[in-house]
């Protein structure tokens, strides 16, 4: 880690010769592939930065701490990181559990905390402080209900949420709400239990309602099951879900096959047309020999970008100074598409449609607010 | 009526997977009067097995599908005698409640370990067995529900010829009568049981290879709900009765699928309990159990 070079002399890290800017994320444990794809678009985007002559002057510095994914373990980091290193804010982290643990500490330091990825609604209403990069549910449901309209072009949707997971009983909730506003019908509304793996039966009652397509708003592991059994129960109409789907296992536990006609709504697509997504995709693979970034690189990129451009606008690390102008953040182009922060200090931005064509995760539109 | 049929055939499947794994419940205690409550973990094993298996042996033919499920019965089955010599046997002729605490912890062990050799994400199972779907009118049947049927058919009546018919199961009986006699008379115990956690393992393996075809998705915890749901099974249809295991299965495949048809899919796991607590207090010894049922 660190010297303590600048001991002392305080000032959210004023004095010293780099700007410091901390990161608390998850690199070993469960959520090891989220936090270290977050930390590698972090990582990316401070080199970038810096060849490009650093911000006010000085050269940046990113001072991190792995917390394991456990519990318990990031709120000791953020107190070092703020207090010991001096960092004048603190990105981090993909887990709104994990969020949520510094969130308090951040606010009463009044340094600002930016999230890459919790998605979490709670997060940010914690404080003043805190500031996400990425949507939050209530924003995904209703982009899931546009598609549906839109793309799908359907009238009739069944829904079969999780009732054991927080995160899609909320989507549905508020797919439902959006779906119904805009006119659309919902004709059957299930439910299984997250860890189940026979959904037959609940499929069966999906299928004599006749639905023009089926939410899922599950995780892979369940919606993978799920659309493996829709289809050999002859369902054929199209399924889709959120940003939970998206994991490479999705395609070998639903098989390639019967993905076809299916669709999840997510931050990134390392496909997008996009020249910012594609200069992102570019550096990322030439930094990381070759690997292909994913939505959690993509956001932990564009956290870091977001905060620089904030620095930039305010002039100064001063925190108060700082989390004025990180509010201010409006049309910010970044590999995700044009980031504006609301009065909640949440992401509102545009979402990508996936499908599955081939075996091969495909881009296929960009949803906009 | 095409949704009744279904949801009938998708119980009927769901419910010889049960079935599967509770004849292993069931005879353990038919032989050792204990429920071993690793035999959830055997299952996992069991899947875990095929799925190691079938990188070596190319999957998609019925021989290779066959070869794969022998050869995660022979792992589990060794694996069965090893967890019985090692954690078992020591403790033979100590209270039930011992032995039972300690299958706890040999399930423990066995998750646990599990989590750390295999990870604890959950891996996608490959199809060993070749997969079609048959259309009957409104009427979808899979080719791995009808191999759950077969398989469960065929090791049905292969445990009961065994157990009626032959040497080894006479004195498997033997042994579940009384084993001080059972000695007496020359029989080995230590080989029968033995032999007993081989076969009861087996079928757990193959349990676990078929739900796994069935629902591709394994882990490492995997097991301890089918196992529980097993367990009930095996006591609906009383604990001990290789048919009555059989029939439980199927009952309760049957009732949990038909509480989600109507649309209780939250009370799916309750249901199944409940009727576990019902039939402890209305019929202690099962559907098919008598006071003077045959024993295995």
């Amino acid at each position: 880690m660190l010297l303590a070079g600048c001991s002392g002399s305080g000032g959210g890290g004023e004095a010293a010769a780099t700007i410091r800017i901390g990161e608390f994320a998850s690199l070993t444990g469960k959520e090891a592939t989220f936090g270290t794809s977050s930390h590698e678009g972090t990582v990316l985007a401070i080199e970038e930065l810096n060849a490009a002559g650093g911000l006010l002057g000085k050269q940046l510095e990113l001072v991190y701490e792995d917390n394991r994914s456990t519990p318990g373990e990031s709120l000791t980091i953020a107190k070092k990181l703020i207090n010991n290193d001096k960092v004048v804010a603190i990105l981090g982290e993909v887990a709104s559990g994990r969020s949520l643990e510094v969130a308090p500490f951040a606010q009463q330091s009044r340094i600002p905390q930016i999230s890459p990825s919790s998605t979490n609604p709670d997060v940010t209403k914690i404080g003043d402080y805190i500031f996400r990069v990425c949507f939050i549910d209530p924003f995904q449901g209703k982009l899931l209900s546009n598609f549906a309209q839109g793309t799908l072009k359907a009238k009739k949707i069944a829904i079969f949420s999780d009732v054991a997971a927080p995160y899609s009983v909320g989507l549905a909730k508020y797919f439902r709400e959006a779906w119904v506003a805009g006119g659309g019908e919902v004709v059957s509304e299930v439910k299984y239990t997250g860890g189940d793996k026979d959904f037959k039966a609940q499929l069966t009652v999906i299928k004599n309602a006749k639905p023009d397509a089926i939410m899922v708003p599950g995780y892979y592991t369940d919606a993978g099951l799920i659309v493996a059994q829709a289809r050999q129960l002859g369902i054929s109409v199209p399924l889709f879900g959120g940003d939970g789907w998206e994991a490479p296992e999705l395609i070998q536990i639903a098989g390639a096959e019967n993905l076809v006609g299916t669709y999840y709504s997510t931050h990134f697509s390392p496909t997008s047309t996009d020249p910012l997504a594609q200069k992102f995709v570019t550096a990322y693979k030439a930094r990381y020999n070759g690997k292909v970034p994913d939505a959690m690189a993509a956001l932990g990129y564009d956290s870091v970008l977001v905060l620089a451009d904030a620095i930039k606008r305010a002039g100064t690390t001063d925190g108060q100074k700082l989390r004025d102008a990180i509010a201010a953040t409006k049309d910010f182009p970044g590999a995700t598409g044009l980031t504006t922060l609301d009065a909640n200090r949440d992401a509102s931005k545009p979402a990508v449609i996936i499908t599955v064509k081939d075996g091969k995760f495909e881009y296929v539109e960009t949803i906009t607010p | 009526m095409s949704e009744l049929l279904q949801q009938l055939i998708n119980g009927l499947a769901l419910g010889a997977i049960y079935a599967l794994i509770a004849l292993g419940y069931t005879m353990v205690y038919g032989v050792l009067r204990f429920i071993n409550f690793a035999h959830s973990d055997v299952f996992m094993i069991g899947a875990f097995a095929g799925y190691f298996l079938a990188r070596v042996v190319p999957g998609g033919s019925i021989g290779a599908g066959i070869v794969i499920l022998i050869g995660a019965m022979a792992v589990c089955a060794l694996l069965g005698v090893v967890i019985e010599k090692l954690a078992y046997r020591p403790l033979r002729g100590r209270s039930t409640l011992t032995v039972l605490i300690t299958a706890i912890g040999v399930s423990l062990l066995l998750q646990n370990v599990g989590q750390r050799i295999f990870g604890a994400n959950p891996r996608s199972f490959p199809s060993i067995f070749p997969v079609h779907q048959f259309h009957f009118g409104g009427i979808v049947l899979s080719s791995t529900q009808i191999l759950v049927f077969v398989v469960t058919l065929v090791l049905l009546f292969l445990l009961r010829y065994i157990v009626l018919h032959t040497r080894i199961g006479t004195a498997m009986r033997a042994l579940s009568f009384n084993p001080t006699a059972a000695s007496l008379v020359g029989i080995n115990n230590d080989r029968v049981i033995s032999f007993t956690f081989a076969l009861g393992s087996a079928l757990a393996a193959a349990g676990g290879i078929l739900y796994a075809s069935n629902y591709p998705s394994i882990d490492p915890l995997m097991g301890t709900l089918p196992g529980m749901k097993a367990f009930v099974a095996a006591v609906l249809g009383g604990i001990g009765n290789i048919a009555g295991a059989a029939v439980g299965g199927l009952v309760l495949g049957m009732v949990e699928t038909t509480v989600v048809g109507f649309g209780g899919s939250t009370y799916r796991d309750a249901v199944a309990f409940a009727v576990l607590i019902l039939i402890l207090l209305l019929r202690p010894e099962g559907l098919l159990g008598k006071r003077t049922a045959e024993k295995v």
